[in-house]
């Protein structure tokens, strides 16, 4: 057994705490403004969206279209809550809620539709994703269409450590021995049962993790940006989460979170330039995917260990 | 050791086993020959739990497995190293042997094996941290019966292990074969390629369109005219 706190996770460490001192650092200093803020934490709602769906579609190799389905259910449940009892105690409660509905859910639709294969799964999952949505459209206590209006009781701390803790239980998932298995069902379906694993049952592990994942980043939005209502939450959301993990790369998650920042900025350099946006949008995918098509950083993963290997290296060949 | 009876076997309409009767008895390498679309691969998934027969019976060591999951197939002790190697790209040489003792939870043995598998196949261990999708060939089927090998099968099932190889390699990989089952692991090959599968074997099945055709000793069939003319280009 590794060590806990062992070279490289202390690295991790920080370099996370670094990471958040220097954002803290410049959001209260206002070098960053309150419009760069807004963007950062739409990063980290969509870091966190964009890991739990890696899991399911670049660790497992499921294709899943319904992630905007569990991000809702997070969402409203927060929502809910928060109108109801308010305060960060609402909301905590909300989040909890959420991960009973979504394991709730994603266990419905995975045990069923997993044993399905590429194309059909991913029609099943859009179709879940729309039902969500239209019963949160025509509920009384979600305000159907019109949505709910919210107060701000996320702060950037919550939002950074829930993004930590996603991070940290995603890559942990996937190198352990449960990661492996998926890894080698999306490689080969027919030789991981062959070796005795029960395909199904990790398939829907991973499902269900990243369903409960997806349901922090719903409550996350909820809780940071005021407004929520059923027309965020269509099947175009979980497109925008698709191309923010096949453009970093499918099964990398470093891959995700580079992708979700660089894409973030990109949308709101773009602001300004209104009507071109989404063609300059979608012509910056196309030459991505045409110059790079397995995505920025295919399946590899940043590794401090490695980059440590490389400065050695450097250092035994000036020698 | 494995007895199969009267097995039937449907795509659909198709009927792709008929009526097969075979048997691998303990110790014994038992190679299965046969053209493409014979029913080979079939067999195998069949014996694994991969596909669901429509009748017949499979019994290991007398018990019927027929209904059997395949991960307690696998458990019970019968391994499949797949056709075309399917290794699992995306893990390492290292994380690939692993998968193969993924039923297992005897970590001390499991290590033993693991070095056994490294004894028996060198370069795998000189590639043991590189992503499986790296290897040649020859390299990766090597790897992908080292991962059977790591379930402790006490019958191994290979499937077309030359696929694809050059002539060298298959020598190679045939001569490991005839290895492990010196170290008393009982074999039952598939192959197309007849010459080096009857030349180790020490029974053999002929199936043509989902029927055995022939059997005998592989000494038998290989002196037969009829697979001489067939199967071994006269």
């Amino acid at each position: 057994m590794k060590k806990m706190l062992n070279k490289a996770n202390l690295y991790w460490l920080l370099f996370c705490v670094g990471g958040y001192a220097l954002l803290m650092g410049l959001m209260s200093a206002g070098i960053i403004d309150a419009v760069n803020q807004t963007v950062i934490q739409t990063i980290i709602v969509n870091i966190i969206l964009a890991i739990s769906l890696n899991l399911i579609i670049g660790i497992t190799g499921q294709f899943s279209l319904g992630h905007a389905g569990f991000m809702c259910v997070g969402a409203y449940s927060a929502g809910v809550m928060l109108k109801q009892i308010g305060g960060l105690n609402g909301f905590f409660i909300g989040i909890l809620i959420g991960m009973v509905i979504n394991a709730v859910l994603a266990l419905i639709v995975a045990i069923p539709t997993l044993r399905l294969k590429g194309d059909y799964l991913a029609i099943a999952t859009l179709g879940f994703g729309e039902i969500i949505r239209i019963i949160v459209l025509n509920m009384d206590i979600t305000n159907g269409a019109a949505g709910l209006v919210l107060p701000r009781v996320v702060d950037f701390t919550i939002l950074f450590v829930f993004m930590v803790v996603a991070l940290l239980i995603v890559v942990n998932f996937t190198r352990s021995a449960a990661g492996r298995a998926c890894i080698s069902i999306r490689e080969d379906e027919i030789a991981s049962e062959a070796m005795g694993i029960n395909t199904t049952k990790y398939k829907v592990i991973a499902f269900v993790i990243g369903a409960l994942i997806a349901s922090w980043a719903g409550a996350l939005y909820a809780g940071n940006f005021y407004v929520i209502n059923p027309g965020m939450f269509t099947y175009s959301k979980s497109i925008d989460i698709l191309v923010i993990v096949v453009f970093g790369g499918m099964g990398s998650m470093t891959g995700s979170v580079i992708s979700a920042v660089v894409l973030g900025f990109i949308n709101s350099f773009l602001q300004s330039f209104s009507n071109m946006r989404m063609i300059i949008y979608g012509l910056a995918l196309v030459m991505i995917m045409v110059f790079r098509p397995s995505g920025l950083l295919g399946t590899r993963e940043f590794k401090f260990s490695s980059l440590f290997k490389r400065f050695t290296k450097k250092k035994e060949a000036s020698q | 050791m494995l007895e199969i009876k009267n097995l039937n076997v449907y795509y659909g309409v198709i009927h792709a086993l008929k009526d097969v009767t075979m048997c691998v008895n303990e110790g014994e390498i038992v190679a299965l020959i046969g053209a493409n679309g014979a029913g080979k691969t079939t067999l195998l998934h069949t014996i694994s739990g991969l596909i669901r027969p429509s009748q017949g019976e499979i019994l290991f060591l007398g018990k019927n497995i027929v209904k059997a999951k395949t991960r307690n197939i696998v458990e019970a002790g019968i391994t499949q190293v797949p056709e075309g190697r399917r290794t699992f790209s995306g893990l390492s040489v290292y994380e690939n042997l692993l998968m193969g003792a993924y039923l297992r939870k005897d970590k001390a043995q499991i290590k033993e094996d693991l070095e056994k598998v490294y004894e028996r196949f060198p370069i795998l261990k000189e590639r043991s941290s590189q992503d499986a999708s790296t290897l040649s060939g020859g390299e990766q089927q090597m790897l992908a019966m080292g991962r059977a090998l790591m379930a402790k099968p006490k019958i191994l099932l290979l499937d077309e292990p030359s696929m694809g190889l050059a002539p060298i390699l298959v020598k190679e990989i045939f001569k490991i074969i005839e290895d492990i089952h010196a170290q008393g692991t009982t074999v039952l090959l598939v192959e197309q390629n007849a010459r080096m599968a009857l030349s180790i074997a020490d029974r053999a099945y002929v199936l043509e369109t989902g029927k055995i055709a022939l059997s005998g000793t592989g000494e038998e069939l290989s002196n037969s005219e009829e697979i001489q003319k067939a199967y071994l280009g006269g």
